[in-house]
């Protein structure tokens, strides 16, 4: 299929897939593990554990009542060390289960494939699952499948775009697992009602495309989107409008246009959860970046830490200066090499000074480099200037709360300005002002 | 957690290597060829010019940033470029004295005294140019023929000038081939009378990607359409190349018109800019006092440029009332 419709701006930031064909390795099971209560955008779980507790791999370790949260479970065998609050990827501090590994991977007695026979049977097999977006965001899966009854669903969107730079962690899944992806496919098609499905990918990984092209053939239903390789192609927005034309109203939700959007590696993971039951423990990783000795893609257990992955990987070539979880792009920087894998990262990355600094702001030239980048058609050094000056009441004239956060703007910057930084800052406030108005 | 010190900062993480400084640099490289077209056909006295206002312009930078305790931004190469593109706009024979208060008022009035790069609200190099032209018009409107150090009787655009205020017959006899208005073998600034080197620099910055092609092809159309259709003997009698190669039209539109801080970024306000740039500098061309109106006409729409940016908000993506 040929492109239809071309998002404008966007930036042709470097791909430096370093670990294309680094086949997903298996990292030894650390000597413990910190799962976090939180692992996904909702209310967070209440631990079900306590210290001195022994727990098998799969065994429900934490659970909420909301709807909008998901199970989380354990991804090893061996004693509950701690339950309390500590250092969580964002930077605070979250209420967590350590755990001491006894190296036997003994798996829970309960775990058996769930029995599904219709939608709700589905719907709340996947909530079992503990599964959450694993593209990044990390909404959970079953509240996505679910939109409210008057929106209709006509286009399932499996995204498989991977357009941040270093990361392979959905390519490996297409490449590895090409007919459990498709298997995930039909699943939610079947399930949900949905008439299709079209799996988005960026012509730099032609492999993936030809795969899963492959497979598709033997159902009508689904399809294949080669799309162009450019950054953010595989935000949400700009990913719908590139497959089907619509556009996601300000403010509105993908199921607003008839559209769910799933990752290649959250479809997948439905597949092999309704085959075995085994719910969200473990997940593909893409370590790189250019102080890491080994780059690679490792298949690691929820709650292992950041220097464990290191370690496994060969650790640094020199000391790292700045830590990211997930990509440069839109990552989040570390604190601490003690954090843990979660369910939605997706990569970590780990950089020199020369790469990690931020660099010195200089003068906005207004040479509008930045309005070009905005896939959202803002004008990022206008809010950059309001924001600065303190001028909230006029930040929603430039429509800043439509901003995704990409960071093409930044990237694409001759001033080096700390453009999306001071629109996070600028939205921030815009909404107290909202919250306040209320 | 103490010995694993880590810097940590908001996302984005990884930035182009674009700078302001490799930008203006562009420029500058962008310039060369209008520049060495001026000393060819001019003389060595058009270096001189042109080194002195881009030493004083970079000297004035200097001080006034000294003077009002700021940091040095003279590495940015901002100055260099106004300098330059000052010298490049004014005549071969303009006394030292007068190009080198042309630049302190780009450099450190219209520049500096408004805050330094970015904050200027006209074209730096042209608003000097104006300045000069009003203050000191005697010397600002002698010509010099290329290769020969006599003063010329008048540019193209003076003729045309002379032609339609005075008597028709008056410059029937002296007009100047498009060859030598291509090449630049005619009166003029000293770096506007190239037409070729000015384009050489206009697919420079092109293929640079410092500008898009959108200011210079919608201003010199505009221009083109307008004096074509406005022609001296009725409607579409006009002589549309004469005028785009003719004064500083091309160097305006490549040029000064693009300067980024005074003009629009969205693409409607581009459109509008420059099409109110074409118009401006035909209604000076042919209705105004003096033979030339690029330098008015730019400046006036660098003046509502912040109007323009202000009333071309985009749609945000998603934001337009009709969603298919």
């Amino acid at each position: 299929m040929s492109l239809r419709w071309v998002f404008r701006g966007g930036v042709s930031a470097p791909h430096r897939k370093n670990t294309f064909e680094s086949e997903t390795s298996v990292i030894n099971i650390p000597e413990k593990v910190i799962i976090p209560m939180v692992q996904h955008i909702g209310a967070p779980c209440t631990p079900l554990v306590k210290q001195g507790d022994t727990v098998k791999v799969g065994q429900k370790i934490g659970d909420s009542e909301a709807y909008v949260s998901v199970p989380i479970h354990s991804s090893v065998s061996g004693t509950v060390t701690r339950v309390e609050p500590m250092l969580y990827a964002s930077g605070k501090l979250v209420m967590s289960v350590e755990i001491k590994t006894d190296g036997n991977q003994e798996i829970y007695e309960g775990i058996s494939a769930p029995e599904v026979k219709n939608k709700d049977d589905f719907l709340k097999a996947v909530r079992n699952s503990g599964l959450v977006g694993l593209g990044g965001a990390g909404f959970p899966t079953h509240v996505k499948l679910n939109p409210p009854k008057d929106k209709e669903i006509d286009c399932l969107i499996i995204n498989g775009a991977e357009c941040e730079p270093y990361i392979t962690s959905d390519y490996r899944e297409m490449v590895e697992n090409p007919s459990r992806v498709i298997k995930g496919v039909k699943l939610v098609l079947d399930y949900l009602n949905i008439p299709k499905a079209i799996i988005g990918i960026e012509d730099n990984k032609p492999k993936a495309i030809q795969m899963l092209a492959d497979l598709a053939k033997s159902d009508k239903r689904i399809s294949v989107q080669r799309l162009r390789s450019i950054y953010p192609q595989g935000a949400e927005k700009t990913l719908i409008y590139t497959v089907t034309g619509r556009k996601i109203p300000s403010g509105k939700l993908p199921a607003d246009v008839g559209c769910i959007v799933l990752n290649v590696n959250t479809v997948s993971f439905i597949a092999s959860y309704i085959e075995n039951g085994m719910p969200l423990i473990q997940r593909r990783v893409t370590v790189d970046g250019p102080v890491v000795s080994q780059p690679k893609n490792v298949l690691v257990p929820i709650g292992t830490s950041l220097q464990d992955l290191f370690d496994f990987c060969g650790g640094f070539k020199s000391t790292p200066y700045k830590v990211l979880m997930g990509g440069p792009m839109m990552g989040i920087a570390q604190y601490s090499l003690e954090t843990s894998v979660i369910k939605n990262t997706n990569a970590i990355l780990a950089f020199d000074k020369k790469e990690g600094d931020l660099p010195a702001e200089w003068a906005c030239i207004r040479c509008g480099k930045c309005v070009e980048a905005c896939p959202m058609n803002l004008m990022p050094l206008e809010i950059n200037r309001l924001v600065m000056a303190n001028k909230t009441g006029e930040l929603e004239r430039y429509h800043i709360l439509d901003c995704i956060e990409c960071g093409s703007c930044s990237y694409s910057c001759p001033s080096k300005r700390h453009l999306v930084q001071s629109i996070r800052i600028g939205k921030d406030a815009v909404r107290r002002v909202k919250v306040n108005r209320n | 957690m103490e010995n694993n010190r880590l810097y940590v900062c908001s996302s984005p993480h990884l930035r182009d290597n674009v700078t302001t400084q490799r930008i203006m640099l562009d420029v500058i490289i962008a310039l060369l060829p209008a520049t060495a077209a001026g000393i060819l056909f001019f003389g060595l006295r058009s270096a001189l010019i042109i080194v002195t206002t881009v030493a004083a312009s970079v000297l004035t930078e200097y001080l006034m940033r000294k003077g009002l305790k700021r940091e040095q931004t003279v590495s940015d190469l901002s100055a260099v470029v106004t300098g330059l593109l000052l010298a490049l706009n004014l005549p071969p024979s303009i006394p030292v004295w007068i190009a080198i208060v042309g630049a302190v008022i780009a450099t450190g009035l219209i520049k500096q005294l408004f805050g330094g790069l970015g904050q200027n609200f006209m074209n730096p190099a042209l608003g000097a140019r104006v300045i000069l032209v009003v203050a000191w018009a005697k010397y600002m409107t002698v010509w010099t023929e290329p290769f020969v150090d006599a003063v010329a009787n008048a540019t193209p655009l003076g003729l045309l000038d002379a032609a339609t205020t005075a008597t028709p017959a008056a410059s029937a006899g002296v007009n100047y081939s498009y060859l030598d208005m291509f090449l630049g073998n005619i009166p003029g600034c000293i770096g506007e009378t190239s037409a070729l080197a000015i384009l050489l620099g206009f697919a420079y910055l092109l293929f640079r990607k410092v500008i898009s092609w959108h200011i210079p092809v919608i201003y010199t159309g505009t221009v083109a359409v307008l004096t074509w259709i406005l022609g001296p003997e009725g409607i579409f009698t006009g002589d549309p190349l004469y005028h785009v190669l003719a004064g500083g039209l091309l160097m305006g539109a490549v040029f000064m018109a693009t300067d980024y801080v005074t003009s629009p970024m969205t693409r409607k306000g581009i459109v509008i800019y420059a099409a109110g740039c074409g118009l401006l500098t035909v209604l000076f061309r042919l209705y105004g006092n003096m033979p030339e109106g690029v330098s008015f006409a730019i400046i006036l729409m660098n003046i509502v440029t912040p109007l323009i940016d202000r009333y071309t908000i985009p749609v945000a993506f998603g934001g337009e009332k009709h969603v298919e």
